[in-house]
């Protein structure tokens, strides 16, 4: 036991002492933290691109000043242009396309463009003119006022939905902060299995092809030295997860002073804290503050919704599936780092390995828009996709039975694959110069001590 | 009393026999060769003797009791393959190894500084392994060989990688690791330094043994019957009923003849029958080399 501590030790500070653990552990948060920031502001100066559509009429004027410039693209209503003319030469007059309408097929408009125009504009021109249609075809039964009749009747529905637990408890939660934590907890899930999992294989390359080896199964057992290395570098990677969560954390907390005024910042962060452990309603001092800035009200229910996920178990789960799904991936990396003389050679390994993860991640993906399906539920309790399913599933509450089973499924097969890993690596790693196959490596798991 | 034993070890990969019933016995403060042409389970009996593998079948024995896990920290081993980390630094990497066959820290650090002070390597110490050319890291390697002061040692190959003078630093140092008690191993294919360090070996070949015992013995055994004459001035002999000529050549003003008697003459009668054919300047029984005993077995055997 002593001897891992000894190996585990090595590993664990050669890497944290290397510039580029450094670099990335801060580097990373920042470059979050950036995107947070930068995201927003991208999308709201919008797009540069600005594009000229030529609008043309056969014969009537139904439409003039209908459609408004958008952040997308400029309306140029052209009066009694031909449309087969100016279908020639419109690329060349600046314009990316022409909308043409005619009376006698009103509900089939045309856009005449040299690309494949962006799903914006097309959702624009067919909305309002939709909409303009309808105006027009309601003008005709001539009702007084309609002007204000259609002001008065309009209405936006925004659909709030509220999870209620047995004891009739209803917390409000939001369908679009579950997806995005579930694309970033199956997101990291995957980088950080498939990053960790690849170091621990370039480590026993090394050792490998530097011939250290030798000389250390000489002083422990190769099973040990396996298992030094991959505790090893999983204290790497839980040291660099916490230092993201602790920068990541502290960023957002910047982003967020620099949003919401300071004097209710305070406020709102203190309760913040509280709302996770006792599922407070808002206090009364941040719901003032929302209704003086409704900016600062959508901002301040989306922190409430998310605060209302269940942090814990996510947390909890997530260390839970890191651990074992590295540990799971880990074992099968350091078998194949022992059985190839170097890196390009473990090329025709990875497929094999890769595939799963990939899959894991689409189905992860796919995950979000159905959380309940037999196929984000299958792949959740088949150990090598469920660390990336599973935790793409939590934010939109799984039956804890199903976690269970998917963890005692997960910690039954990691124990088997980090056995069956340690029988090959034993072999592997003092075997020179011997072309290794899938075949090899089933003959060395059943080679006697 | 020997200190290690290996009784009838025999190891399979699959199909492939690495070692069939070999058995060797190393007595106590002897360096002890382990020859035989590559590929005949030399490495495979080594990483056994290490526990790094097991054997199908045979016992080994240290000090006269069952060889068990704890005892690696009383076994040293230099492999043929050997290397250090690249990118450590040599003093780090020296207490790694070090801590890993069980010494503390500060023991570690106290007898490394012996051993770099000895070998004039102290410069080194924060240098990384890159940095240093193939023999000093085989010089490293060797410190962390005997750093635990292991009482048998395995070296293999000990001297590839090293020039005439760090070979023969490297060479006292095995001498006086035997003067003061430990017990050596020594696997190699080159059969001068047999000669001039082993006092028995053990000659494997397709998994077999296929000789052993003292160098001396062997030597003597397969020199039966040889003899070395030297004349000055050209000197010419026929064979008759008593001997044969193997060889005879006249170089420099010498004559250089060997020749093999039969069984049961003498070396007097030998010399009773050439002394009238010229001036005899040396008379000696041909001692046949390693290397000539080691190709004749080998050969004689496939």
């Amino acid at each position: 036991m002593n001897k891992i501590s000894v190996i585990i030790k090595r590993e664990y500070i050669t890497r944290v002492r290397k510039k580029s653990f450094i670099i990335m552990t801060i580097l990373a948060p920042l470059l979050m933290a950036s995107l947070v920031i930068l995201l927003p502001i991208l999308m709201t100066t919008g797009n540069k691109d600005f594009k000229k559509i030529a609008v043309i009429e056969d014969g009537s004027d139904l439409f003039v000043n209908a459609l408004h410039d958008t952040k997308e693209a400029d309306f140029e209503y052209l009066p009694g242009a031909n449309v087969n003319e100016l279908i020639k030469t419109f690329d060349s007059k600046g314009y990316y396309g022409i909308l043409y309408l005619s009376p006698e097929a009103i509900n089939t408009p045309q856009l005449y463009s040299k690309k494949q125009p962006p799903i914006g504009i097309l959702e624009y021109i067919q909305g309002t003119l939709q909409k303009e249609i309808e105006k027009k075809k309601l003008l005709e039964y001539n009702i007084e006022n309609l002007d204000s009749i259609l002001k008065q009747i309009r209405t936006t529905v925004n659909l709030s939905t509220q999870l209620v637990d047995e004891s009739g408890v209803a917390t409000k939660t939001s369908t679009e902060i579950s997806m995005v934590l579930a694309y970033i907890l199956g997101f990291l899930m995957y980088m950080l299995v498939f990053i960790f999992g690849a170091q621990v294989m370039r480590g026993v390359i090394e050792e490998k092809t530097s011939r250290v080896v030798e000389v250390i199964v000489s002083s422990v057992k190769p099973a040990q030295l396996m298992m030094g290395k991959i505790i090893g570098i999983a204290l790497v990677g839980l040291t660099q997860f916490m230092i993201w969560v602790v920068l990541t954390a502290g960023a957002v907390g910047v982003v967020k002073a620099t949003v919401l005024k300071k004097s209710d910042m305070t406020e709102i962060t203190q309760n913040f804290s509280q709302n996770v452990m006792t599922e407070n309603p808002m206090p009364a001092a941040a719901q003032s503050a929302v209704q003086t800035n409704p900016d600062l009200a959508e901002l301040t229910q989306i922190f409430d919704k998310a605060m209302n996920q269940n942090w814990i178990l996510i947390i909890f789960s997530f260390i839970f599936y890191f651990i074992t799904g590295y540990l799971l991936y880990a074992s099968i990396f350091a078998a194949i780092g022992s059985a190839v003389d170097n890196e390009t050679e473990t090329q025709q390994f990875m497929l094999p390995v890769t595939i799963p993860i990939i899959l894991g991640l689409v189905v992860a993906m796919g995950t979000m828009t159905n959380p309940e399906s037999s196929l984000s539920f299958w792949f959740s309790m088949i150990p090598l996709t469920s660390p990336i399913v599973m935790m793409a599933r939590i934010p939109f509450e799984v039956p804890y039975w199903q976690i269970a089973l998917s963890m005692m499924i997960m910690v039954a097969t990691f124990i088997a694959f980090v056995w069956m890993a340690a029988k090959v690596y034993r072999t592997g790693i003092l075997m020179y110069g011997k072309k290794s196959s899938w075949k090899e490596l089933w003959k060395w798991l059943r080679y006697s001590g | 009393m020997s200190l290690f034993e290996a009784r009838n070890i025999t190891k399979q990969f699959g199909t492939f026999t690495a070692l069939d019933n070999v058995s060797i016995s190393v007595p106590e403060q002897c360096i002890y060769g382990l020859l035989g042409p590559n590929g005949a389970g030399k490495t495979t009996l080594i990483r056994i003797i290490n526990q790094i593998t097991g054997p199908d079948a045979g016992e080994l024995f240290l000090n006269g009791q069952k060889l068990k896990p704890g005892d690696v920290q009383q076994i040293g081993y230099l492999p043929e393959e050997r290397g250090l980390y690249k990118k450590m630094k040599v003093g780090e990497q020296a207490l790694y190894f070090a801590q890993l066959k069980g010494l503390s820290k500060a023991e570690a650090m106290r007898r490394l500084k012996y051993w770099f002070k000895k070998l004039d390597i102290v410069d080194w110490w924060g240098k990384k392994t890159e940095e240093l050319s193939k023999g000093m890291q085989q010089k490293v390697q060797f410190v962390i060989t005997v750093l635990h002061e292991p009482r048998l040692i395995i070296f293999d190959e000990p001297f590839t990688g090293f020039d005439p003078v760090n070979a023969n630093i490297i060479k006292n140092e095995i001498l006086f690791l035997r003067e003061r008690g430990a017990t050596i191993i020594f696997s190699t294919h080159n059969m001068g330094s047999v000669e001039e360090l082993c006092d028995n070996i053990t000659l494997i070949n397709k998994a077999k043994t296929i000789l052993e015992g003292s160098v001396d013995d062997i030597r003597s055994k397969w020199a039966a019957n040889e003899f070395e004459l030297v004349f000055s001035g050209d000197v010419k002999i026929q064979g008759n009923g008593q001997y044969m000529i193997l060889a005879q050549q006249f170089e420099e003003g010498r004559s250089t003849i060997r020749l093999k008697t039969t069984e049961n003459v003498s070396g007097n009668e030998i010399l009773n029958s050439v002394l009238k054919s010229g001036t005899l300047v040396s008379f000696n029984p041909a001692l046949p080399s390693m290397n000539e005993i080691f190709i004749r077995v080998v050969e004689s055997r496939n």
